[in-house]
This record gives C-alpha cells, sequence and structure tokens, in this order.
C-alpha cells in the first residue's frame, strides 16, 4: 500500500517537477484572484446604476455566468477560439474564463455588501462635499467588504482550487505536473503528493472559514 | 459590402453549422442525460451524507468528532478535479477500477457531503440550549427532540446557505469529461473532433444553460424568500 501510494523513490524523483507545480498554482492564484475581484467590483458598482438599461443587462450577465460550468467555458475559449483564427494559450484562456466566471461570483458578493451599508451613510458622506466616486470608495466599499468578509474568503478558497483546471488546457500547474509525473512512473505517489500539498495549503483557509461561518448563521437568531 | 456579409456568413457556417449541430444532436442530448443522471445521484447522496455526519456530531463523541472535522476539511481543501483524478488513476492501483461516472459521482458527493455538514451542524448548534432543554424535560428522548423540534429549526437556517452550494457543486459535472464520462461536455468535445467544427461545442453550452440557468434563477429565488431579514 504504502509502496503504491506513498513510494518515497518516487517521490524523491518526481519533486522537481511537483514544485515546479505549486510554484505555478500559486502564481496563477495570485493572478486570477485579483483579476477575479476586480470583474467583480466592476460589476458590483455598476449595479448600483438603477436605470434598467444597465440593470437587466447586468442581472442576465452575471446569471449567464453562474450558470456556466467554468471548465466548460474553458474548453469554449481553448478549443472554439481557434476556429475563429484566435489562437490562445491555455493560460490565457484560463485567465479570461476566470475573469468572466469568477468575475460574477465576487460582483454578487460585493453587491450584496454594498447594499448592507445604510443608505445614510452615502448621505452623509456626500453632504460633507465628498463627490459620488469618493463617497463609494473611502466610505461605502470599506464597509461593505468588511461586511461580506466571510463569502469573499470563501470565494478565494473556491478560486484557488479552480485553479487545478488549468491542467485540461496544459498550464503546468500542480495537477498537472503531477499528472505528467505520475504518467512517467506508472505510479500515482505523484498525485497523492499533490493532493497532500493542496490539503496542506488551503486548511488553514478551511479552518479561518468554517469558524467564520458558523459564528454568522449562529448569529443570524 | 459583399467581404463583410461574407465573413459573417462564414463565423456562422463555423460556429453555427447547422448540419453539424443536427448530426451531433442526439449525441449532446443523450449528454444532457448523463448530467442529469450524475447530479442528481450527487445530490441525493451527498446531501444525506452530509446530513447523516451532522446528526452523529450531535451525539458529541470527542474521537469521532475530531474524525468527522478533519474529513470535512479534507474534502472542502481538495480540488474537486484532483479527487476525481486520485480516484480514476489511483484505485487501479490496488485492483478496484472505479468508471469515470463513479469516480466524478463519488469525488463530488464527498465534496457536498463535506460542504453540507458544516452548513447542516452550524444550523443544528443554531438552535439555542434551551429548546434542548425544554423538550427533554417534557419526556422526548434525544432522537425525538433532535428530529421533531431541533431539525425544523435548523433546516430552515439552511435553505439559503445549502441551495447555493448544491448548485454550485453539481454544475461540476462537467469535471466527468476529463475521466471520459459521456456528459454533455465530454460528448461535445469528441463530436467537435470528430467534425473538425466547433457547433457541438456551442450546443453543449446551451444545452448547459438549458439545464442551469433556471437552477440559478432558482437559487436567487430561494434565496431571497428563505433569507433573514436583518
Amino acid at each position: 500500500m504504502i509502496q503504491t501510494f506513498f513510494n518515497p523513490e518516487i517521490i524523491a524523483a518526481s519533486w522537481p517537477i511537483v514544485l515546479s507545480g505549486l510554484l505555478n498554482t500559486i502564481l496563477l492564484s495570485l493572478i486570477v484572484v485579483p483579476l477575479g475581484l476586480f470583474g467583480g467590483l466592476i460589476l458590483a458598482l455598476l449595479a448600483g446604476v438603477k436605470t434598467p438599461w444597465v440593470r437587466w443587462p447586468l442581472m442576465a450577465w452575471v446569471d449567464f455566468f453562474r450558470a456556466f460550468p467554468p471548465l466548460v467555458l474553458l474548453v469554449l475559449l481553448f478549443a472554439g477560439l481557434p476556429f475563429a483564427g484566435l489562437e490562445l494559450s491555455g493560460f490565457a484562456c484560463v485567465a479570461i474564463a476566470f475573469f468572466l466566471n469568477t468575475g460574477s461570483y465576487y460582483g454578487e458578493i460585493l453587491r450584496a455588501g454594498i447594499d448592507s451599508v445604510p443608505g445614510g451613510q452615502v448621505e452623509a458622506a456626500r453632504s460633507t462635499g465628498l463627490s459620488r466616486l469618493q463617497a463609494m470608495l473611502y466610505v461605502v466599499l470599506p464597509q461593505a467588504v468588511r461586511n461580506v468578509m466571510p463569502d469573499l474568503l470563501s470565494n478565494t478558497l473556491e478560486v484557488v482550487k479552480l485553479t487545478s483546471l488549468g491542467s485540461v488546457v496544459a498550464v503546468p500547474e500542480l495537477l498537472y505536473q503531477a499528472r505528467q509525473a505520475q504518467s512517467l512512473t506508472y505510479n500515482p505517489t505523484p498525485i497523492v503528493v499533490a493532493a497532500i500539498i493542496y490539503f496542506l495549503l488551503l486548511w488553514p483557509l478551511v479552518r479561518l472559514l468554517s469558524r467564520l461561518e458558523n459564528r454568522a448563521l449562529a448569529g443570524r437568531r | 459590402m459583399s467581404p463583410a456579409v461574407s465573413s459573417w456568413d462564414r463565423f456562422l457556417e463555423t460556429f453555427f453549422n447547422a448540419k453539424v449541430m443536427v448530426k451531433y444532436w442526439p449525441d449532446i442530448a443523450y449528454g444532457m442525460l448523463v448530467t442529469v443522471e450524475l447530479a442528481v445521484l450527487v445530490v441525493i447522496s451527498g446531501l444525506a451524507a452530509g446530513l447523516f455526519l451532522a446528526l452523529i456530531r450531535s451525539l458529541a463523541i470527542r474521537p469521532l468528532n475530531w474524525l468527522i472535522v478533519f474529513v470535512v476539511d479534507l474534502f472542502r481543501a481538495l480540488p474537486p478535479l484532483v479527487i476525481i483524478v486520485l480516484i480514476y488513476f489511483g484505485f487501479p492501483s490496488i485492483d478496484v477500477t472505479p468508471s469515470g461516472f463513479v469516480s466524478t459521482w463519488m469525488s463530488l458527493a464527498l465534496v457536498l457531503m463535506a460542504f453540507s455538514e458544516e452548513i447542516f451542524w452550524a444550523g443544528i448548534t443554531s438552535v439555542h440550549k434551551g429548546q434542548w432543554e425544554a423538550s427533554r424535560s417534557t419526556g422526548l428522548s434525544f432522537g425525538q427532540t433532535l428530529v421533531n423540534v431541533v431539525l425544523p429549526q435548523a433546516l430552515r437556517l439552511t435553505i439559503p446557505p445549502l441551495t447555493n452550494r448544491t448548485i454550485a457543486i453539481t454544475k461540476g459535472t462537467a469535471l466527468g469529461s476529463v475521466v471520459a464520462v459521456s456528459e454533455i461536455l465530454g460528448q461535445a468535445s469528441s463530436a467537435v473532433s470528430n467534425s473538425y467544427n466547433p457547433s457541438p461545442l456551442i450546443l453543449g453550452a446551451a444545452a448547459y444553460l438549458v439545464l442551469f440557468l433556471p437552477v440559478v434563477v432558482l437559487g436567487r429565488w430561494v434565496e431571497k424568500k428563505w433569507s433573514w431579514k436583518r
């Protein structure tokens, strides 16, 4: 059993490959999380515009990308765009897909956060002479982000986990590298190692979230 | 004038090729069936296992609870695709050969189990202690208290987060395409490589929208309807 799933020789041999995968996963996360947050912020700010011409297309946009499994979006970009003469790297496809998909989730969360800030705050800020943009940036957003912090963190956890989809379009992140090592060695050990790395990497965040969520749900009564 | 029209025509013929779509429609329809089948299995088994673990946890047996918390944390931290790959490519080494369908089902059910256990547990702990004491003092047993007093209150609280999480995990059925499950994405991808035309992928994308858009809208409604007013 240990020889099969936790073979020390294979761990030693595949370690450099797996490690490079880990670094790429971290790098990828550092790119796609801010990208998604940025997309979400745009959506959340646009949601403040009450004109139906903005409101309805926006809602359709968000629901559209929430209904779409991210992997389908990724494959659509990666396998579909070359037919339109647009050949993008796996990495670029991941970036675009995440911007659209996770941006929609972040957008929903931030919108809920902005809604949770009482209207009097904006009025007070405006009456002191701040512009609408200033009131949003300096008064509303900081409170909004604090109010939905657990949801933002939980979505970030999901985004980091989702970077494993990059393996499908040959982005050399942790899962992809582990699978390469597995097919070279005919042994599942590298995948087990990758799973352990994912767990160690994300466990602190899971613990933190579980505490925050328990408190949030219990606090509603 | 004419070049613009012809390039538009070429675009249509590439991405919305009627002939290709008609030819591969049965494949995609079959894929939809597999996706729905997989989704229903995942939702039922995942939620049942999650509720079961939450109930065991309420018995407050220390070592058992540590184990439950560890298992829940494990499946919350691991990406579903990693679990699928681990089961599909790892188990054959010990002479157990789960199909892609079973691997995907097991993985997603385990993930849903972990997330729903957390939510069910938070719901159960949110019911005030006095409720337990009051119903026990009227002569109800532990089990009766749990089923008739605590759970009805706990479940109501868990519905919005549970709905959203279930929808998100159900969309993971597309991951099955990585281990050769013939669900929508798998069917569409193989149709694309057979026909050298991306139209089946567009058809597959439309199939996902048909299945999941109503669910997402329903989720939005449920969230509004059951949410607690602050």
